[in-house]
């Protein structure tokens, strides 16, 4: 509240050098409400929000599946472990240039650009979680009888979790930061055109409203995570 | 329940073992760290590769996969599942041999009725102590009706009054349901404590296997006497009963008062550990007190072998060098020596157990 205040009163008595870039806080609220009221806010937001929900889901899956069969299987690991290995520390934009060519400028590309940031680190971390579980948990769920998936279900991924879930939050927050990117170098819709459209117009006030937005997602998909990894995990962890 | 026999197994750590565990028996594997006892564990459970056989009622189950041998098996770290609360730990294996949801209840409720954890149901296994996790673990391996019970070195943990509450609890369960078991310990007084019989193992071998006072009395060569600590053997003459649960003993020219059941005492032993020197006479009553004169000495870091002449005797005792080094104990001295009454260990005609 403080800051808020702070920065009303500064903008308002032009404390700020170059004042006609620092508006008010007052006039980004005024500016956010009106951004909603005519839709164009909305649009934009649903449009980003989509992407990273399918990149960010499939991504994760696919992640967890393969990091869970490497984990699992000394083979799969042995096949996939230096792909990975290689890939995992390319920027997820690195990709950008590559994928547009590959996909062409399309709403698959900021999907894909997602898929491939949540992709390499939920498969990374869920691998080591994995790998990390007690030789002895495995033995203890195969003398009791359980099969290998079932020793596989019941035990060792539910035992990963928290690992997997490191990578899932990792990601949440990244994915949110990659769409934009995405979406103001290549994409023509979206929180990032937005951005970009409004520096154009050099319209301060979209760009920091957009900014707001950003930064509650990212907030938001990350404690959501956390909600998660808490009710499943907070017991025994 | 079945006998367990293992015949010529073989593996990288295990060399040419056969043994036979009888129906309801509780055998203790006993061996220093390294020597196979948990690889041998392992093998019974078809967790590990191995070469020769292993029978249950005479049939081999070689071919049977782990999950499939129906082996309650109690890991040294218990390896209890931590995301799951008590009683779906217990019902863990239950629900692999897909056993209705009744029946699952029933006898989860009824292992925890026999390892006394009702209340702790639907705890997880980080808010319980020690001794209530290996409670746990018992209840787990046991719930799905193993044909026979593996511990290895379940206790280890625990302090020494918690584990032996434990041990003697866990044979009493043993000897309630006549599970076929195998304990693995590195420690001699918890497998003379439990077992029906004691293997012992060494780099990867059985060196010995006979009941815990033949262990004891008649260790099979110098590396078991010496693992089970050393202990100091007499044969005994002829003995008089003291009344009192005491008895008097002659070996040669020495007169022992030991503990006594009544029967025939053949043999007692005191382990080095457990005999009394000073350098001046010790106050109190004149039993189990000898003069002796030291005869060779081995100090080492932190303990002192002393060998002494004791009448017709040699004697082996064992002391802190700090103590040693305090008394001024040189060879040749004249010492006093007190056999303490409550850790000597009788061996009596026709029993089979130790008096401990």
């Amino acid at each position: 509240m403080v800051f808020l205040a702070l920065w009303e009163v500064m903008a308002r008595l032009g404390a700020v050098p170059g004042q006609i870039f620092f508006p008010a806080f007052s006039e980004v609220i005024g500016e956010f409400f009106s951004l909603i009221v005519s839709g164009v806010l909305a649009e934009s937001f649903f449009r980003s929000l989509l992407r990273v929900l399918i990149g960010f889901f499939t991504g994760s899956a696919c992640g967890l599946l393969v990091g869970v069969l490497m984990g699992w299987r000394g083979l799969v690991d042995r096949a996939f472990s230096p792909i990975i290995s290689l890939m995992y520390p390319i920027p997820a934009l690195g990709w950008l240039p590559l994928l547009m060519l590959w996909i062409g400028i399309n709403e698959l590309l900021p999907i894909a650009i997602i898929f491939i940031c949540s992709f390499f680190p939920v498969c990374y971390n869920t691998a080591t979680g994995v790998k990390n579980v007690g030789r002895d948990y495995i033995r203890a769920a195969r003398t009791l009888g359980a099969s290998e998936i079932r020793t596989l279900l019941a035990v060792i991924v539910p035992l990963a979790l928290p690992s997997i879930f490191t990578g899932l939050r990792l990601e949440a927050g990244m994915a949110w930061r990659v769409v934009i990117a995405a979406e103001m170098v290549a994409i023509p819709t979206g929180i990032g055109a937005l951005m970009m459209r409004a520096e154009s117009l050099i319209r301060i006030d979209v760009i920091i409203v957009c900014l707001m937005v950003l930064s509650v997602m990212c907030f938001s998909f990350e404690k959501s995570l956390s909600y998660f990894e808490q009710r499943l995990t907070a017991k025994w962890s | 329940m079945p006998c367990v026999e293992l015949r010529g197994i073989s593996n990288f750590i295990c060399r040419n073992i056969n043994l036979r565990v009888e129906k309801g028996e509780l055998l203790v594997l006993l061996g220093p760290n390294g020597a196979g006892k948990t690889t041998l564990l392992n093998i019974i459970a078809g967790l590990v590769e191995y070469e020769g056989s292993v029978l249950f009622d005479g049939s081999s189950i070689d071919a049977v996969p782990s999950h499939l041998r129906r082996i309650g098996y109690i890991f040294q770290d218990l390896a209890l599942f931590p995301h799951l609360d008590v009683e779906a730990n217990i019902a863990f294996g239950l629900r692999a041999q897909k056993r209705n949801s009744l029946e699952i209840e029933e006898r989860v409720r009824e292992m925890l009725y026999l390892v006394r954890i009702e209340n702790f149901a639907h705890r997880y296994p980080l808010g319980l102590s020690g001794g209530e996790r290996q409670r746990v673990a018992i209840a787990r391996a046991l719930a799905p009706y193993p044909q026979a019970l593996l511990l290895d070195e379940p206790f280890n943990s625990l302090d020494y009054g918690t584990s032996k509450y434990l041990r003697i609890e866990l044979k009493g369960l043993q000897r309630k349901l006549g599970i076929t078991t195998i304990y693995v310990t590195h420690n001699q007084r918890e497998a003379e404590e439990l077992g029906d019989k004691i293997a012992v193992l060494h780099n990867g071998e059985l060196a010995q296997v006979g009941t815990p006072e033949e262990v004891f009395f008649e260790p099979l060569s110098e590396q078991i006497s010496e693992f089970i600590g050393s202990p100091n053997i007499f044969r005994c003459e002829h003995s008089r009963e003291l009344g009192k649960g005491l008895a008097e003993v002659k070996c040669k020219d020495l007169s022992i008062v030991v503990p006594d059941d009544g029967s025939e005492i053949k043999k007692i032993a005191i382990l080095p550990r457990d005999i009394f020197i000073s350098t001046s006479e010790p106050p109190g009553p004149d039993i189990n007190r000898y003069t002796g004169t030291i005869i060779e000495m081995r100090p080492s870091s932190n303990l002192t072998w002393i060998r002494l002449r004791v009448g017709e005797h040699t004697l082996v005792a064992e002391h802190p060098t700090e103590r040693v080094e305090e008394l001024g104990l040189r060879v040749g001295d004249k010492v006093y020596i007190i056999l303490k009454l409550r850790w000597i260990r009788v061996l009596s005609a026709g029993e089979n157990r130790l008096n401990l």
